[in-house]
């Protein structure tokens, strides 16, 4: 075992960091960042609080920009797949950053936070990519003003079948007014704060932004009131029950929103939307493969990269490769191995058998419909 | 942490030797850096293994992990609890949470391991 990276870019580092490190955390690389992912208690228990109580999740890796002005809404219409005109302040809307061929540079939030207002989320690991596509199409547009507040906020998940009231009872019963999937403020134990009704697990709950001089104040009043600390290892099977794809894995600049069966979030009629005319193509034909869940019949656990084989079979030598895992993982709410992979589309239907080889192994497996897990 | 009564593999596998009968389990260390052990694979009884040599594989829910055998010899015994709920590996580590039991081959082998001092030594 060796934690020498290949690169010695040294790893940043959240505002939460030395909070995480004294509570028992592992930590890890991801997207640069050193993070948790797992708490002293374990994956299994991480899930569970967030499934049946309150978990709390450091977020401060994501991408967090701002976009102003009056030529801010037409911008954003020009670089990511969502009816922004269309977004009323305060709402959010699931998008697509594309690029002209309509492969996927990134998966992202965009919340309309004012007028002539919008924040982005985007993933810690895209990051650098996402920039570079934004850069090349602000060069040279004065009406918009970006601010990156990556560093300058903290970010706090907080998810689960009691996370609204937990918020709730810290912010005076301010924070269910605000409704499913739109944003507000409000003040949070006594911090101003910005609250998004939306995440990444398939539980209600908020994604709260404070200034990062107040993020250890907020993690801490949080879990003072019941949430458990949870990682990203927690996190990972959570989205992926909840049929949430993971860019990196399941989206790629090499995959388009259709085939991964998300075309409702590709929105490409802007008339600026770079993408939009790939998108609309790509709209109109059948796609050859679909990203298809499927939970394990057999004995084992579905991970990334193993090969999908057509099923009905003992051996893989009598069938054929159809695709291959993009996310699997244990799960525990469903007590089995789940996952999804990209298939040929004519082997895509709910109810097809399958093997996954597993290092060998040949293990039956069978698409079911996503998300594997609906919260009641 | 680590009984002084078994021996040890670079590999983080313990063994407890009882006559010519080797009881393997994974380490604490192993077991605590996998995380929450979702799934176990062994062997039949009855097969054959060699010392060191690939005996199953131990899934957490983030890793796969590759089993290696500290000795050789025929595998005498399989703990299905082992298989059928997981959890016992981090539960009991050293009691219910074994793995295999082999018939050793070779008891000589069993100088190739280490005791629970220099196997402690060899973790920091």
């Amino acid at each position: 075992m060796s934690d020498v990276k290949a690169e010695s870019v040294p790893l940043k580092q959240t505002i939460l960091h030395s909070t995480h490190v004294e509570s028992g955390a592992r930590m890890v690389p991801f997207g640069g960042w050193d993070m948790p992912v797992q708490y002293s208690h374990g994956i299994i228990s991480e899930v569970n609080a967030v499934r049946t109580s309150a978990g709390i999740f450091d977020v401060s890796h994501m991408g967090r920009l701002e976009f102003s002005g009056s030529g801010a809404e037409e911008f954003l219409s020009s670089i990511i797949s969502a009816n922004v005109p269309a977004l009323q302040v305060g709402r959010s809307k699931y998008n697509f950053i594309c690029n002209a061929t309509g492969g996927i540079i990134d998966d992202a939030m965009v919340y309309k936070t004012g007028d002539e207002q919008f924040l982005l989320v985007i993933n810690a690991g895209n990051v650098d990519a996402d920039m570079e596509w934004i850069n090349t199409h602000l060069a040279g547009q004065s009406e918009v003003t970006m601010n990156v507040v990556t560093d300058q906020t903290a970010m706090i998940a907080v998810q689960g079948p009691t996370a609204v009231a937990l918020v709730d009872s810290l912010t005076n019963n301010a924070a269910s007014e605000i409704r499913r999937f739109r944003i507000g403020a409000a003040e949070v134990s006594g911090v101003q704060a910005t609250l998004a009704r939306t995440g990444y697990t398939g539980e209600d709950g908020f994604e709260i932004i404070v200034p990062s001089d107040h993020g250890i104040e907020m993690w801490n009043a949080l879990r003072d009131v019941g949430a458990k600390e949870a990682g990203l290892g927690a996190r990972d099977v959570l989205r992926l029950e909840a049929g949430l794809l993971l860019h990196g894995n399941d989206l790629s600049t090499e995959t388009n929103p259709f085939e991964a069966g998300f075309g409702r979030f590709a929105y490409f009629e802007a008339p600026n939307c770079i993408a939009g005319y790939a998108l609309k193509q790509l709209s109109e034909s059948e796609p050859s493969r679909l990203l298809a869940g499927f939970k394990m019949v057999g004995r084992g656990i579905p991970r990334s990269g193993l090969a999908i084989y057509t099923g009905g079979t003992e051996s893989l030598d009598d069938s054929e490769p159809i695709g291959s895992v993009t996310s699997g993982t244990h799960s525990p709410t469903l007590d089995g191995g789940i996952g999804m992979g990209y298939v040929d589309q004519k082997h895509s239907a709910i109810g097809t058998k399958l093997l996954i080889d597993v290092r060998g192994r040949p293990v039956e497996a069978e698409i079911v419909d996503m998300p594997f897990y609906k919260r009641g | 942490m680590y009984p002084e009564d078994l021996k040890y593999s670079k590999e983080h596998e313990w063994v407890r030797v009882n006559g010519n009968i080797a009881e393997i389990g994974i380490t604490v260390f192993a077991q605590e850096s996998l995380g929450d052990v979702v799934f176990v694979d062994l062997p039949a009884v009855g097969s054959e293994v060699e010392q060191f040599a690939k005996f199953g594989e131990i899934e957490s829910v983030k890793a796969v992990s590759d089993l290696f055998s500290p000795v050789g010899g025929t595998i005498v015994e399989v703990n299905d609890s082992a298989t059928d709920s997981p959890e016992v590996v981090n539960d009991d580590t050293y009691g219910s949470g074994w793995l295999i039991k082999v018939e050793l081959s070779d008891t000589a082998q069993l100088d190739e391991l280490m005791d629970a001092t220099t196997y402690e030594g060899t973790l920091e």
